[in-house]
C-alpha cells in the first residue's frame, strides 16, 4: 500500500505537471480546459494521498466541476471559430516563449532551492477528517469564512451586473 | 515504511506555479489568462495541502478552502468582463488594451 | 484747517484701494475716482487759504500722524511737511490731477481696463501727494517709488500690445538708475548727518559743512542723479518719448504736469544742498540748458503729436533745471506750475484729436481740424501760445522770461546760459507752431468721427483760462515762495535789465512764430528741399531718433549685458542645475515608459519584483 501510494503520488504530480503544460499551449480553449481538467483531477489524487481527502473531492467538484464548466460556457458564449486558432498560432511564436520561459524558470529554480535547503524536513503523513476541518472553519477562522462569504457575494452580484444583456455600455461606464 | 517527503508536494505546488506564470506571460488571450490564474492558484493551494499534511493540522486545508473562494469570486467576475470586452471590441486580445498607459 | 492736511494723500489712496479691491460699474467708478480727487482738490484749497490768512510760524506746519518704524538711530515719521513750496507743489498737483481725472471719465469711457485705469491713477495722485508733502527723505522716496511705479503700469495699461509693455520696462529701468544714484544719496546723507528729516538735514548740513566741501557735493550730485531720471534730463531722457505709448490722460498727468518735475521739485526741497556744492549747482544749469537744446531740436522732427509734445515736455523741465542751476528757484517753480496748466492742456487737446481723427497720431496726416474741432483748437492754440511764450498775454511768457532773465541775472547766470535759453525760445515757437500749423491749418487728411463732449471740453476750458491768468500771479507768488525759496542774486552789475531780456525773447518768439509759417505753411517745399539735402538728412535722423541716444545705450550697455548673460549661461553652475534637470527628465521618462497600459508587461513587472526579492532574502 505504501509503495503503491508512493508511486501514485508521484505519478499524478507528473500527469499533473504534464497536463498543465498541455494545457497552457493549446491552441484550441476548448482543449486547454479538457487538459486543465485532467490537471485538475491528478492534484485531487495528489490531496487525496497526502491525507486531504475532503479536499480532494471538493477539487473535483468545485474546480472541475463548476470553475471549470463557466470556462466551458463562455467558451461557448464566445463561439471563436476556426479564426482564434489562427490567430493564436500567430501569437505563439518562438520568440514569444523566451521572456516567460525564463522568468518562470528563474522562479522555480529560487523556489526549490527555498525548498531544498536543509532544515525543512518532515514528511506528509497526517491525515485530516472533515470534522477537524469544520471545527476549525467554525472556530479560529470564522471570521475568515464571514469575509469569504462577502467577497463571494459582491463577486455574485458584480456578475450578475455586468452579465446584464440589456445594459447599454454607456451605463456600464457610469 | 517511507513516507513521501513534504518538499517533494511543494515542489509539486511550485512547479505547477511556475507553469501557471509562464502561461500568464506567454498567452495574448484573456481567456488563457484567466486559465493560467487558475493554474496559479491551484499551485499555492498544493503547497497549502502539503503543509497542512506534513503538521497533521486542519489549518492548510482551511486556507484551500478560501483559496477556493477567492478563485469562485475572481473567475465568475473576470469571465463577467471578458465577455463584456468581447462584445465592444470582437477580439480578446490583452495587448489591444493599453488605455492605462501613461 | 490744517489738520485735514493728512485727507489730501490718504482720500486718493483710500479711494485707489476701493477701485481695486471692489467690483463697480463704470459710473461708479468714475464717480469715486473723481470726487476723492475733487475732495482732495477742495481740502488742499481750504488749507491753502488757512495757511494764507493766518500763517503758521515760520511759514512751515508740520503735521506728525505716527512713528513709521524704528531701526537703530533711524526713527522716521510719517508726517506731513507744509510750506510755500510744497503747498504750491500740492495745490497744482492736485487741481491738474482732478481736471484731468474729469477729462478721463470720457476719454476712457469705451475702455475694458476702465476700474484698473482708475485705480492705477487714484494711486498715482496719492503717491504724487505723498512725495511733495513728505517731511523726510525717506517718505519722500516711498512717494517717488510710487509714482514710478504707477508711471510703469500706466504706460504699459495696454499691455496687450508688447510694445507697450517694453515701453513701460524701459521707462522703469530708466528711472531705476536715478532712483539708485538717490538711494545711495539718501544712505550717505543719514551715514553723515544722522537724520533724513528735511529741515533738521538741511540745518545740520550747513552747519557741519563747508561751501564746496565734498561730502556735500557727492550728497548733491547724487540726489541730482535721481532728479535727472525723474525728471528725464540729460543723459537719462531716453524713456519719455516711449512713455507716449500710455493713454492720453497718463501722459498729460504723469508724463507732462506732474510726476517729471518731482525732480525739480526734490532740487528745490534740499536747495541748501546745492547751496553747499557750486558746481553740483552747475552742473543742474549745464545740465538743463543742454537738454533743452537737444530736446527742442528732436523736437522739430517728429511726427507723432504724442511725441512732439514729450520731447517738448523734456525741453520744459530743462528750462526749470537752467532756473534751478543759476540759483533763480522762484522761476523754476513758477514754471513748473504754469507748465503744469499748458502742457497738460496741450496733452488734453492732443487727446481729443487723436480721439477725433480715430487714432491718427501722425501730424503729417492731420490738418485742417481748425473748423471741425473749435474748442479744441482755441484752447490748444492758447496753451501753445503759453508754451512758446507769447509776450505779456500768457502765463508760459512769464515765466520763461523770469527764467531767461535768471539765467542772466541771477547768482550763477552767464551770458552763455542766457544765450542757450533764448535759442531755446527760438526751437520751442518753432515746433509749438510747426505742430499747431500742421495739425489745425492747411489742408484736413483725416475724417474726423468723434466730437468730445462736456467731460472732455471743461476741463480744457478752465486749463485755458490758467494758461493766461496764471501769468498775472507772478508777483505774489514771488513774495510767497520768497519765503522758503529765496532768489539768489547775483553779485556786482548786470549788463542787461529784466525788460530787456523779455523783449529780445519776445522778439526772438515772434521770429520762430514767422519761420514756422513759412517753413510749414507757405512753403513746404522749401521745407523738404532743406530735409533732403545731405546735411538735412544727417541732422534729420539724428534729431528725431533723439540724437541716437537709444542706439548708443543700446551698444553701450545692453548688448555687452545680453553678450554676457548668454556667455554665462551655460557655465559650471548651471550645467549642475541643467543636469538635474535632465536627471529627472530621464528618469520620469524611463519611469513613464513602464506605464505601457499594457497587462502581459505589468505582470511581468511582478514576477521580475518577486523573483529578485526572493533573491535578496535568498543570498543576501
Amino acid at each position: 500500500m505504501t509503495n503503491f501510494a508512493h508511486i501514485a503520488f508521484y505519478l499524478a504530480g507528473a500527469v499533473a505537471v504534464l497536463a498543465t503544460v498541455l494545457a497552457i499551449t493549446r491552441l484550441v480553449a476548448v482543449h486547454a480546459l479538457l487538459y486543465l481538467i485532467v490537471s485538475l483531477l491528478a492534484v485531487a489524487v495528489d490531496f487525496y494521498i497526502m491525507g486531504a481527502p475532503l479536499l480532494a473531492a471538493l477539487e473535483v467538484i468545485i474546480y472541475a466541476g463548476a470553475i471549470v464548466v463557466l470556462f466551458v460556457f463562455v467558451v461557448m458564449m464566445l463561439n471563436l471559430g476556426t479564426q482564434a486558432r489562427e490567430t493564436e498560432r500567430l501569437w505563439l511564436t518562438g520568440r514569444a516563449w523566451i521572456g516567460p520561459a525564463i522568468l518562470s524558470a528563474l522562479l522555480l529554480a529560487e523556489l526549490i532551492y527555498l525548498i531544498l535547503r536543509p532544515p525543512l524536513l518532515g514528511s506528509l503523513s497526517g491525515v485530516t477528517s472533515p470534522k477537524q476541518i469544520a471545527i476549525a472553519l467554525y472556530g479560529p477562522y470564522v471570521l475568515g469564512v464571514e469575509l469569504a462569504s462577502m467577497l463571494l457575494l459582491g463577486a455574485l452580484v458584480g456578475a450578475c451586473h455586468l452579465g446584464r444583456s440589456s445594459l447599454s455600455e454607456t451605463e456600464v461606464q457610469r | 515504511m517511507t513516507a513521501i517527503p513534504m518538499a517533494d508536494g511543494l515542489i509539486l505546488g511550485a512547479i505547477l506555479f511556475s507553469l501557471g506564470l509562464a502561461g500568464l506571460l506567454l498567452r495574448r488571450n484573456l481567456l488563457f489568462i484567466l486559465v493560467s490564474i487558475e493554474i496559479m492558484l491551484n499551485g499555492a493551494g498544493v503547497a497549502f495541502v502539503a503543509a497542512g499534511s506534513r503538521w497533521g493540522q486542519p489549518d492548510g486545508e482551511v486556507l484551500f478552502l478560501f483559496i477556493l473562494a477567492a478563485a469562485a469570486a475572481e473567475v465568475s467576475v473576470g469571465l463577467a468582463l471578458l465577455l463584456r470586452y468581447f462584445h465592444r471590441r470582437q477580439t480578446l486580445d490583452a495587448e489591444s488594451m493599453s488605455e492605462t498607459r501613461g | 484747517m490744517l489738520r485735514l492736511l493728512w485727507l489730501v494723500p490718504a482720500l486718493p489712496f483710500a479711494s485707489s484701494l476701493v477701485l481695486a479691491l471692489v467690483r463697480l460699474p463704470r459710473r461708479a467708478v468714475a464717480w469715486i475716482a473723481t470726487s476723492s480727487i475733487a475732495a482732495s482738490t477742495i481740502i488742499s484749497l481750504l488749507v491753502a487759504g488757512s495757511f494764507l490768512s493766518t500763517p503758521p510760524a515760520a511759514f512751515a506746519y508740520t503735521e506728525a500722524l505716527w512713528r513709521w518704524f524704528d531701526a537703530g538711530s533711524l526713527h522716521p515719521e510719517i508726517a506731513l511737511y507744509l510750506d510755500p513750496l510744497s503747498l504750491i507743489m500740492m495745490v497744482v498737483v492736485a487741481f491738474v490731477s482732478f481736471l484731468i481725472h474729469l477729462y478721463s471719465t470720457e476719454f476712457m469711457s469705451g475702455d475694458d481696463g476702465y476700474n484698473r485705469f482708475f485705480a492705477y491713477m487714484n494711486l498715482f495722485v496719492a503717491s504724487m501727494l505723498t512725495l511733495v508733502l513728505a517731511d523726510n527723505l525717506l517718505l519722500l522716496y516711498l512717494g517717488w517709488e510710487g509714482v514710478g511705479l504707477c508711471s510703469y503700469l500706466l504706460i504699459g495699461f495696454w499691455y496687450r500690445d508688447s510694445d507697450n509693455g517694453r515701453a513701460g520696462r524701459k521707462a522703469f529701468i530708466v528711472t531705476r538708475v536715478g532712483d539708485t544714484a538717490l538711494m545711495i544719496g539718501l544712505f550717505l546723507l543719514f551715514h553723515r548727518l544722522g537724520t533724513l528729516n528735511i529741515q533738521e538735514l538741511m540745518r545740520r548740513a550747513s552747519e557741519q559743512w563747508p561751501i564746496g566741501s565734498s561730502a556735500a557735493l557727492a550728497a548733491a550730485l547724487l540726489l541730482l542723479g535721481g532728479a535727472i531720471g525723474k525728471s528725464a534730463q540729460l543723459p537719462l531722457q531716453t524713456w519719455l518719448p516711449d512713455a507716449m505709448a500710455g493713454p492720453t490722460p497718463v501722459s498729460a498727468l504723469i508724463h507732462a504736469a506732474t510726476m517729471v518735475t518731482a525732480g525739480v521739485y526734490l532740487i528745490a526741497r534740499t536747495h541748501v544742498l546745492y547751496a553747499l556744492a557750486p558746481q553740483a549747482q552747475f552742473a543742474v544749469a549745464v545740465i538743463g540748458a543742454a537738454t533743452l537744446l537737444m530736446a527742442g531740436f528732436s523736437a522739430l522732427t517728429q511726427h507723432d503729436l504724442k511725441r512732439v509734445l514729450a520731447y517738448s515736455t523734456i525741453s520744459q523741465i530743462g528750462y526749470m533745471f537752467l532756473a534751478l542751476g543759476v540759483g533763480a528757484w522762484p522761476a523754476a517753480i513758477f514754471h513748473f506750475m504754469t507748465h503744469a496748466f499748458f502742457k497738460a492742456l496741450l496733452f488734453l487737446g492732443a487727446g481729443i484729436v487723436i480721439k477725433s481723427l480715430n487714432d491718427e497720431h501722425d501730424i503729417f496726416r492731420m490738418g485742417g481740424l481748425r473748423k471741425h474741432l473749435p474748442v479744441a483748437f482755441w484752447t490748444f492754440l492758447i496753451a501753445g501760445c503759453s508754451l512758446a511764450g507769447l509776450p505779456l498775454i500768457t502765463a508760459g511768457a512769464f515765466s520763461k522770461d523770469w527764467i531767461l532773465w535768471g539765467a542772466y541775472g541771477a547768482a550763477n547766470g552767464s551770458t552763455g546760459l542766457w544765450v542757450a535759453a533764448l535759442t531755446g525760445v527760438l526751437l520751442t515757437s518753432l515746433y509749438t507752431f510747426r505742430m499747431i500749423f500742421l495739425v489745425f491749418f492747411g489742408e484736413q487728411h483725416s475724417q474726423v468721427t468723434y466730437r468730445p463732449g462736456n467731460a472732455m471740453l471743461i476741463p480744457c476750458l478752465v486749463l485755458a483760462f490758467l494758461s493766461i491768468v496764471g501769468g498775472y500771479m507772478k508777483a505774489p507768488f514771488a513774495s510767497f515762495l520768497g519765503t522758503s525759496l529765496p532768489w539768489n542774486s547775483k553779485v556786482g552789475a548786470i549788463p542787461i535789465g529784466e525788460t530787456a531780456s523779455g523783449g529780445i525773447a519776445a522778439a526772438v518768439f515772434f521770429l520762430g512764430v514767422y519761420l514756422a509759417y513759412v517753413l510749414f505753411l507757405r512753403k513746404p517745399n522749401l521745407t523738404m528741399a532743406v530735409a533732403s539735402s545731405r546735411a538735412g538728412r544727417v541732422l534729420h535722423s539724428l534729431w528725431s531718433s533723439d540724437w541716437a541716444m537709444d542706439w548708443l545705450y543700446d551698444r553701450l550697455f545692453v548688448r555687452p549685458l545680453v553678450w554676457l548673460a548668454n556667455s554665462g549661461k551655460s557655465d559650471l553652475i548651471d550645467g549642475f542645475y541643467s543636469g538635474v534637470a535632465w536627471l529627472n527628465k530621464t528618469a520620469w521618462r524611463g519611469a513613464s515608459r513602464t506605464q505601457s497600459g499594457r497587462l502581459r508587461w505589468y505582470a511581468a513587472g511582478i514576477a521580475a519584483g518577486s523573483i529578485v526579492l526572493i533573491a535578496v532574502v535568498l543570498f543576501l
